[in-house]
Order: C-alpha cells, then sequence, then structure tokens
C-alpha cells in the first residue's frame, strides 16, 4: 500500500512536471502548427542556468532569474529562428526548431565540458514530508498542486483577457486574424514566453527531483511532453495536462514493477506507443477537435 | 432523362453529404448519359464541388448511391455519430448493403477523371511530367521492372503517348516549361491534358471557364466539344459561367442549398422561376 | 531513349571512381615517402568509409522527405534493424559464446558466413568467398528485415499528416531502441551490451599467408555498396514510380486524383527507403565494428536529417555532396576547435572540447535560415553534362 501511494505520488510530480513542458509545446502547436523540438532544450538550459546562477547567488534570487532568462531564451529563439520562416513550408520550420535543438545541447554540452551537473538543493523543495506512512520530498506535493493554480491562471488569461482572445483567434485561422488586425507576431511571442515561463517553473521542479543534468536530459522529458499534448488534444490546455498526469503516471508504475521483469527501458518506449495507438484510433487525441481538409 | 435507350454513365441517387450539423449536398439524384455533356449549375455554396467530391472518393458521402457504368461504385449509409445527427433522407433504403467507399485513385481507374476548381498541377514538374505521371496509373510495370528498366519500351510508349496528347492540345511547345509558370487559360487547359492521360470514360470539369474572358471560354467550349468526340468522352461539368454551360449542355441540374432545384433542357431551365431566383434572389413581392 | 546512350558513360564513370578510391587506399604501401594523409592510419580514411555510409542513409532519406514528402524521422530505427540484422547473422559461431557471455551464448548458433564456409571451406580463397557472400547476404538481409518493418510500420503511420509522421516515426526507433535493449531478448540482441566480432570494412583487405596486407579494400567495399545502392535509387527517382512519388510531393490531391494509390505508393517509398537504411545500418556496424541499441538515437536521426538539408531537399548528389562535407568537418577538418591553442603566448579564446560541434550548429542553422535550398536545391550534378550536347533537344527530363 505504501509503496502505491509513494509509486502514484511521484507518477503525479512527474506528471505535473511533463505537463509544464506539455503547456509550451501545445500553445505552440495551436498558433504556428509547429513541432517546437527546442523546447525540450529550453527546458534544459533553464536547468542549466539555475546550476550556475545558484552557484553565485542566493537561491531566492537565482530561481526567479532562471525564469527571467527563460523567458528571454525562448523569446530569441523564435524571433531568430522561426519568425524569418513565417513564409516558408512547415517542414522548414520544423528542420529549423531541430537546428536549434541541435545548437542548444551542444551548446550545453560544450560550456559544461559534457559532465553530469548536479542541481542545487533548494532548501524547500528538497525537504523530506511524510505522506500517509511514505516519505516523498515536498517538490512532489507541491507539484500538482502548483501546476493546477498555473493551469488555472493560463486558462483565466485566455479566455478573460484580450491577448488570451488573440490567441485564440489566431489559433482558429491564422490569415484571417492577420487580416482583423491581430499583431500576429506579438500574439506569437506572448505565446513563448508564457510556454518558457512554465518550462522555466518545470525544470526548477524537475531537476529537483534528479541527480544530474547532462545536455541530452531535455530531449526524453521533451517528446514525452510533446505526446501528451497529442494524447491530449493538440491545443487544448486541459487536454495536454491530463495527457502529462496520464503519462507520468504510466511510466512511474512501469519503472516501479518488479526488477525481475526488467521492463524499466519500456518506460519510454511505453509513451511512444501510447501516442502511435492514439494517433491511430484517435488523431485529434482525448479533447481535440477534428479538422478536415478542403479540395 | 426519361430515354431509356442510351445507357447511363453516371448514376446517382439519393446522394446526401452532411458536415457535422451541415448538409453540403442533399438527396441528390441525376443521371449522365453516356457520351452527353451534363453540366450541374447554381449559386456559390450550393455543394457543387462537394457532390463532385463525392462522385471521385474525397469525401465518402453520409447515404447515397453512385453508379458508373451500371455498376455500383460508391454506396453508404450513416454509421456511428452521423446515424444520430443525420438529417437528409432515405438512410434506411443502404443500410443493409455492404458500405463501397473507394479511393479516389480506384475511381479514377475505373475511367474517371477530373480536373480542379483551383488548379492543382504539380506545381514542380514540367508540363511534360505532369501529363507523363498521370500516364503512371495504366502503366504496365512494376517497381522492380521500373528500377531495373526491364521494360523501357513501355516507358518509351508512355512518353510518345504524351507527347502526342501535348500536340494535340497545342502545349507542345510549353513541354520544358514549369506547369505553373503557363498562363491561366493554358494552365487549364493542361489540367484537361492530363486528366485525359488517364484514359477516363467520364470526365468531371469542375468550374473550366472559372477566370476566363469571354473569348477562351467560346474557344473552351469549342475543345470540350472537340475533345468528347475524339476521345469519346462524357462529360459532366460545374460551371458558373452560364454563356459556356447553355452553349454546350445537353441537360442541365440545378441545384441549391444542397438540393436539386430544377433540371432540364437548357432553354428550360434558363427561363425557370425557381433558377432565377436561386440566383438573383427573390423579391420581396413575389415571396 | 536518352537514358541509354548516358548508361554506359555512366556505368564508366562509377569505375573510375571506385578504381580512384582502391589506388588511394593502396598508394602509400606501393610509393614511399608519400604525407601521412596517405597512411591507411590517416583520417582521410576514417572520413571517406564513414560518409560512404552515411551518404546512403541520406540519400534514403531524401528519398523519403525530399522526393516523397513524408516527413518520417525513423531512420535511426531502421539503421539500427539493419546493423543487428547484419551483427547477428555474420558473428562466426565460433566468436558467439565470447561475445553473448553474459547470456550463456547466442539463442542459434547460426552465421552466413559458417553457412558458407561449410560449402567453400574456411580458410584461404574458400575462406574469403564465404566470407563475401555471407556477409553480402546479410546486407541485404539488414536491408529486407528494415523494409518489412517499415511495411509493418507504415500501416498505421503513413495515413498520418506530416508533422504527426515525423513523431509517430520517431516514437517507433525509440521504441525499437528500448525493445534491443531489454534484457530478456539478450540471447538474441546481448542486451545492452554491444554485439562484435563480425567481419567488418577491414575484414576485406587481402592479407597473404603471414597476415601483412596485399590488398587494402577497407574503404572500397563501403563505397562499393553505396555505389550500387544509390545508383539503383536513382534509377527509382527517374522512373515513373519516382515520379509518382514527386507528384505526391507537389500534391496529394491531385496525385489521387490522376490514379496514384497514395497509400500504396507511400508504403513502397517508405519500405524502399527503409530498405537501404537497413543497409547503411549494416555498414554502419561494419564502419564501428560494433552493434549497439543506444548509438541509434534520435540525435542521428536529426544528424542526417541537417545533412540532407544543407545538401538540398530533393537532391541525391547535394546529399552526397553535403554528407562528404559534413563528415570531414566533424571528423578532421574542424577538429582543432576543439585543442587549446596557443599563438605564441597568447591563448586563442574558445577553443576547447565541444567547440567544434557549437560551430557546426550555428553554420547549420545559418543554412537553414538563409540559405534554405541547401548546397544543390532540387538540381543535380550532371556528371554527363559537358557530353551531353547532343541530348538536348531530347524530349522530356530525366528528373
Amino acid at each position: 500500500m505504501e509503496y502505491i501511494i509513494s509509486v502514484l505520488l511521484s507518477g503525479v510530480s512527474v506528471g505535473g512536471q511533463y505537463a509544464l513542458i506539455a503547456i509550451g509545446y501545445t500553445l505552440v502547436y495551436g498558433i504556428l502548427r509547429l513541432i517546437n523540438f527546442a523546447h525540450g532544450d529550453v527546458f534544459m538550459v533553464a536547468g542549466l542556468m539555475g546550476i550556475y546562477l545558484a552557484a553565485v547567488l542566493p537561491i531566492t534570487l537565482s530561481l526567479p532569474l532562471v525564469i527571467i532568462l527563460t523567458v528571454l531564451l525562448g523569446f530569441a529563439i523564435e524571433r531568430v529562428a522561426y519568425k524569418p520562416l513565417r513564409e516558408a513550408p512547415r517542414m522548414s520550420v520544423m528542420i529549423s526548431a531541430i537546428g536549434v535543438s541541435y545548437l542548444l545541447q551542444n551548446t550545453a554540452t560544450y560550456v559544461t565540458g559534457g559532465q553530469p551537473m548536479t542541481y542545487p538543493t533548494i532548501p524547500f523543495l528538497s525537504g523530506t514530508v511524510d505522506v500517509a506512512g511514505t516519505q516523498t520530498k515536498w517538490v512532489v506535493i507541491i507539484t500538482p498542486i502548483l501546476v493546477l493554480a498555473l493551469v488555472f491562471a493560463l486558462t483565466q488569461l485566455i479566455n478573460r483577457t484580450k491577448v488570451g482572445m488573440a490567441m485564440r483567434a489566431v489559433s482558429k485561422d491564422f490569415e484571417t486574424s492577420r487580416l482583423m488586425g491581430i499583431k500576429i507576431n506579438s500574439v506569437i511571442s506572448v505565446t513563448f514566453i508564457i510556454g518558457s515561463a512554465l518550462a522555466g517553473i518545470g525544470s526548477i521542479l524537475f531537476f529537483t527531483n534528479y541527480p544530474a543534468i547532462t545536455p541530452m536530459s531535455g530531449a526524453m522529458p521533451g517528446l514525452k511532453a510533446f505526446v501528451a499534448a497529442v494524447f491530449g488534444g493538440i491545443g487544448s490546455i486541459p487536454g495536454a495536462v491530463i495527457g502529462a498526469f496520464i503519462i507520468g503516471i504510466a511510466e512511474t508504475i512501469i519503472k516501479g514493477l518488479p526488477s525481475s521483469w526488467d521492463v524499466s527501458v519500456f518506460s519510454d518506449a511505453f509513451t511512444f506507443a501510447l501516442l502511435i495507438i492514439i494517433l491511430v484510433f484517435k488523431p485529434q487525441g482525448l479533447f481535440g477537435e477534428a479538422a478536415t481538409d478542403k479540395v | 432523362m426519361e430515354n431509356n435507350e442510351e445507357k447511363i454513365a453516371l448514376h446517382l441517387e439519393n446522394v446526401t453529404m452532411q458536415f457535422g450539423g451541415v448538409v453540403s449536398v442533399n438527396n441528390l439524384s441525376l443521371d449522365v448519359p453516356e457520351h452527353k455533356i451534363i453540366a450541374l449549375i447554381g449559386p456559390n455554396g450550393a455543394g457543387k464541388t462537394t457532390a463532385f467530391n463525392c462522385i471521385t472518393g474525397v469525401y465518402q458521402p453520409t447515404n447515397g448511391l453512385i453508379e458508373f457504368m451500371g455498376e455500383p461504385m460508391v454506396r453508404s449509409h450513416p454509421v456511428g455519430k452521423a446515424e444520430k445527427g443525420y438529417k437528409g433522407q432515405n438512410a434506411d433504403k443502404y443500410a443493409n448493403e455492404p458500405i463501397l467507399a473507394p479511393t479516389p485513385d480506384r475511381i479514377t481507374a475505373l475511367g474517371i477523371a477530373r480536373t480542379f476548381q483551383n488548379i492543382r498541377l504539380w506545381s514542380s514538374m514540367t508540363v511534360f511530367e505532369n501529363v507523363l505521371i498521370a500516364k503512371h496509373m495504366r502503366a504496365k510495370q512494376n517497381v522492380f521492372s521500373a528500377i531495373f528498366r526491364g521494360n523501357l519500351a513501355e516507358e518509351k510508349r508512355m512518353r510518345e503517348e504524351t507527347m502526342a496528347l501535348l500536340c494535340e492540345q497545342g502545349l507542345d511547345t510549353y513541354k520544358n516549361e514549369i506547369a505553373t509558370s503557363l498562363p491561366y487559360g493554358l494552365q487549364r487547359r493542361l489540367e484537361i491534358a492530363r486528366a485525359l492521360a488517364t484514359e477516363p470514360k467520364l470526365l468531371l470539369l469542375d468550374e473550366p471557364a472559372a477566370g476566363m474572358n469571354p473569348q477562351e471560354t467560346l474557344e473552351l467550349a469549342e475543345f470540350v466539344q472537340e475533345i468528347r468526340e475524339k476521345y469519346n468522352l462524357t462529360i459532366f461539368l460545374i460551371e458558373h459561367h452560364m454563356d459556356l454551360v447553355m452553349n454546350i449542355s445537353d441537360y442541365i441540374y440545378v441545384i441549391d442549398f444542397g438540393s436539386e432545384i430544377a433540371e432540364g433542357e437548357p432553354e428550360a431551365v434558363q427561363s425557370n422561376q425557381k433558377v432565377i431566383e436561386a440566383y438573383l434572389g427573390v423579391s420581396e413581392e413575389s415571396a | 531513349m536518352k537514358e541509354n546512350k548516358r548508361f554506359f558513360p555512366t556505368l564508366a564513370g562509377i569505375a573510375l571512381l571506385l578504381i580512384f578510391v582502391i589506388l588511394l587506399e593502396n598508394i602509400s604501401a606501393a610509393v614511399p615517402g608519400l604525407p601521412d594523409v596517405f597512411q591507411p592510419t590517416s583520417p582521410l580514411f576514417t572520413v571517406l568509409k564513414k560518409a560512404a555510409v552515411y551518404s546512403l542513409v541520406a540519400v534514403s532519406m531524401n528519398l523519403l522527405n525530399g522526393f516523397t514528402g513524408l516527413f518520417s524521422l525513423g531512420q535511426a530505427g531502421f539503421m539500427l534493424l539493419g546493423a543487428y540484422t547484419y551483427a547477428i547473422l555474420t558473428v562466426p559461431a565460433a566468436q558467439k559464446d565470447q561475445v553473448y557471455y553474459l547470456f550463456g551464448g547466442c539463442a542459434f548458433e547460426f552465421s552466413f558466413v559458417d553457412m558458407f564456409g561449410m560449402v567453400f571451406g574456411n580458410s584461404g580463397v574458400g575462406g574469403a568467398v564465404s566470407m563475401v557472400l555471407g556477409c553480402l547476404l546479410a546486407i541485404i538481409l539488414a536491408g529486407v528485415v528494415a523494409g518489412f518493418f517499415a511495411f509493418l510500420i507504415g500501416f498505421p503511420v503513413l495515413r498520418l499528416k506530416s508533422d504527426y509522421l515525423a513523431i509517430a516515426t520517431l516514437g517507433f526507433a525509440e521504441i525499437l531502441r528500448a525493445i534491443f535493449q531489454w534484457q530478456k531478448l539478450g540471447p538474441i540482441t546481448n542486451g545492452a551490451n554491444m554485439i562484435k566480432g563480425f567481419p567488418t570494412f577491414s575484414s576485406f583487405n587481402i592479407t597473404g599467408p603471414s597476415g601483412n596486407v596485399i590488398l587494402r579494400l577497407s574503404t572500397f567495399i563501403p563505397f562499393f555498396i553505396t555505389t550500387v545502392c544509390i545508383v539503383l535509387i536513382v534509377l527509382l527517382i527517374n522512373s515513373s514510380y519516382g515520379r509518382a512519388f514527386k507528384s505526391i510531393r507537389d500534391d496529394e490531391v491531385a496525385a489521387e486524383a490522376m490514379g496514384i494509390g497514395l497509400f500504396r505508393h507511400k508504403t513502397l517509398s517508405f519500405v524502399i527507403s527503409s530498405f537501404f537504411a537497413g543497409v547503411g545500418g549494416a555498414l554502419f556496424a561494419m564502419y564501428v565494428a560494433n552493434a549497439q541499441a543506444k548509438a541509434f538515437t534520435s540525435t542521428m536521426t536529426y544528424e542526417i536529417l541537417l545533412i540532407v538539408v544543407i545538401g538540398g531537399i530533393g537532391s541525391v548528389s547535394g546529399s552526397v555532396i553535403a554528407t562528404f562535407l559534413y563528415v570531414a568537418c566533424s571528423e578532421w577538418w574542424l577538429r582543432f576547435l576543439d585543442s587549446e591553442m596557443y599563438f605564441g603566448s597568447f591563448k586563442i579564446p574558445l577553443l576547447r572540447n565541444g567547440f567544434r560541434m557549437v560551430v557546426f550548429s550555428v553554420v547549420i542553422m545559418v543554412i537553414v535560415l538563409f540559405f534554405s535550398n541547401g548546397i544543390m536545391g532540387n538540381r543535380e550534378i550532371d556528371l554527363l553534362k559537358p557530353f551531353g550536347k547532343k541530348n538536348k533537344k531530347k524530349e522530356g527530363h530525366t528528373h
């Protein structure tokens, strides 16, 4: 029983961390129809920045700074690598995203010398707490609560504010929105800013729970978060969050299965199997809208 | 068309196409007899192109039957979600028969070729290649004989026939131009040439005169009649240009909001009150 | 036919290239005192071998992404299948216990090399024949296995739209990687450990009785296989099927309306591309002299995709040129960026381990953003152009 609780707890927490990344994917895909392959690497860079900043600044300063710098990074990537390709075929933008991902990974290898880096201990998050008889870190408890709060704030932003309305309009019809005088570029920038900020927060929560960061640390969580977004129905924020929780929980369950079965290698593969199943049977995801092509 | 002596090339029966709550084509039934030129007209958004897309397999109709050369080609009835929300008629009529929903390429293989309203040529390829590719379907070869050049005679035949077709259509001088760099009128002509390369029995033309001036339209009318004779074709066309339609059609179907509102010989349709209303709108007094 | 006239000159050109490769790798033995570059250990030959292997994979990816317009990211997965198929089928039975020592030997004591060895003998000329035949058969089967999996995978994924296809194929590659690392399959795949002990490129060097090398063929072999495969791909692209693929890339709806079965042709392109990726995977295993699942990551696919982009999406010769440039830069010419350098007493800043890849990725981004056509766009280098004047007036295009 205690074992089940601890697996579920960490599943929910991992899911919450994926959710924060997944929202970045789903927002960008909703507006640009782009799989932002670099998003996972932005998340990794945020983790590295956390390490380097915490080495010179107190935690209370470095954490907000991590989020601000991640936002700047996301904004800069969009301006430099995606904006010039607005009129180009979708494949070119996706290739550009892969290029950015490659650049971020290689730069991270260069800066860190390829060594795994240890994430600083954040006093509050790393402390342990006793839940129903199981010892767990505070971050495990805080993550889902924080995720739900952030998602609530985000849906308010999208449903209640003017910029949120613009975002919804652009994701429905890019061209018409432009004709209606919506400043496409600023809407896209806002999208990237929100996505990166959430990835920054996600990196703090995620890496607190993990022993080390390598330049490849962002790739797999990034892909999984994208799968979560597709699973929930790309473009839908609640969908992405639910998808992320499902994937996080499934993954920890697989990792927690008896080691004699030796199925832990499949914890990543399972996510992709789930992706393929959903794409084949319900391509629009759990909460997505079906689209028809005009001939 | 109550004339039973002529053979019917294309027969539509109760064809209904519903997208969510919108009924785009409503219970459309019509006949296209062999070797005739039949037109489907109607105001913008009447469902003409959707009807074409049902015939060519781009869409699977929600309900109805389409026969080609007397054989059932497409047959459908509402299933799943569509069953509850179905707004058309005669849903039961086909409910017990197996659904036939061939892909567009199968339908083309049966002998139905089409053009597109918004010209769809292969943009990176030359005029010659555009027609040559359409020959691919009927080529007697498999992928191994293609790679190892096992059947050079077939390739040669395809190239020669393509060339002959281009000469006939007066496109031979442009054969090495990129297809989309041609003037608009020639692009339309090339699309027809490409459709002919698939060796069809029935040719579907989707607004062939769109964007043409009166002179070009006149030429097109002659051209359509010419190819009908030459290739022994049946022609079914959608058109906005009344000049063209009245000029060349043997029989006309008029639809509005997805449903048929009139049919008949060109003169009869021209003076039909419903047709005039559909095109010009209904005035306050007469309504 | 235009092509008939060009066939023999092209063949002659290819033969010349291959002869040149043989001369190049043997010249140091024949002519003493040549610069180090020509010695067998020089990076020149590492680059040539790796580039030959990668160019086949790049061209196979281009067939799919550039010519059929299917944005697939599964190449590393198919290479993995090819590498493992080749490795499992060619490790000599005598070596199997040693390779699979963690699992108490391989599940089946079988090797193509041994199989032919029973016919032709295991030593001398007979041994050479049985190794060549065994390897060749294994390489072909490597392609067949990859192609077969592509056929199975294609059924669900080829109906997906562009970017979903990309992510689904990427997912399949990851699933394959996990399966091949699964310890339960250890008796076949050696679990997460590498399989080695199979014939590599240098096994093809012809040695004298005392073990000294008489004729080096270790660079020629990958060149030869890659050339044969690329010629086949080019023949396909210039055939009626190749044109059908391009029509799908340009406009799917029009292609389907003109009688080109989308699913059938997409599957065909996917299977053929994967077949050659599988062959490329077998060659890769020969090049690195081992097969290990963790080498075939999505980063590998990205690398190949970027090569294709640099060369020009839709150009075979572009892909080949880009591969050689890319491999030469990363393995040889830009190596100096990775080591600290002093200019007198002044230490040049930034140069240290990893800097090469940073410069590299910046260059790639510049190409992607500002030279999106790559080196060749969708044009091809026509080797015979200088002699081909009389062909100009012939009808049509070959590509």
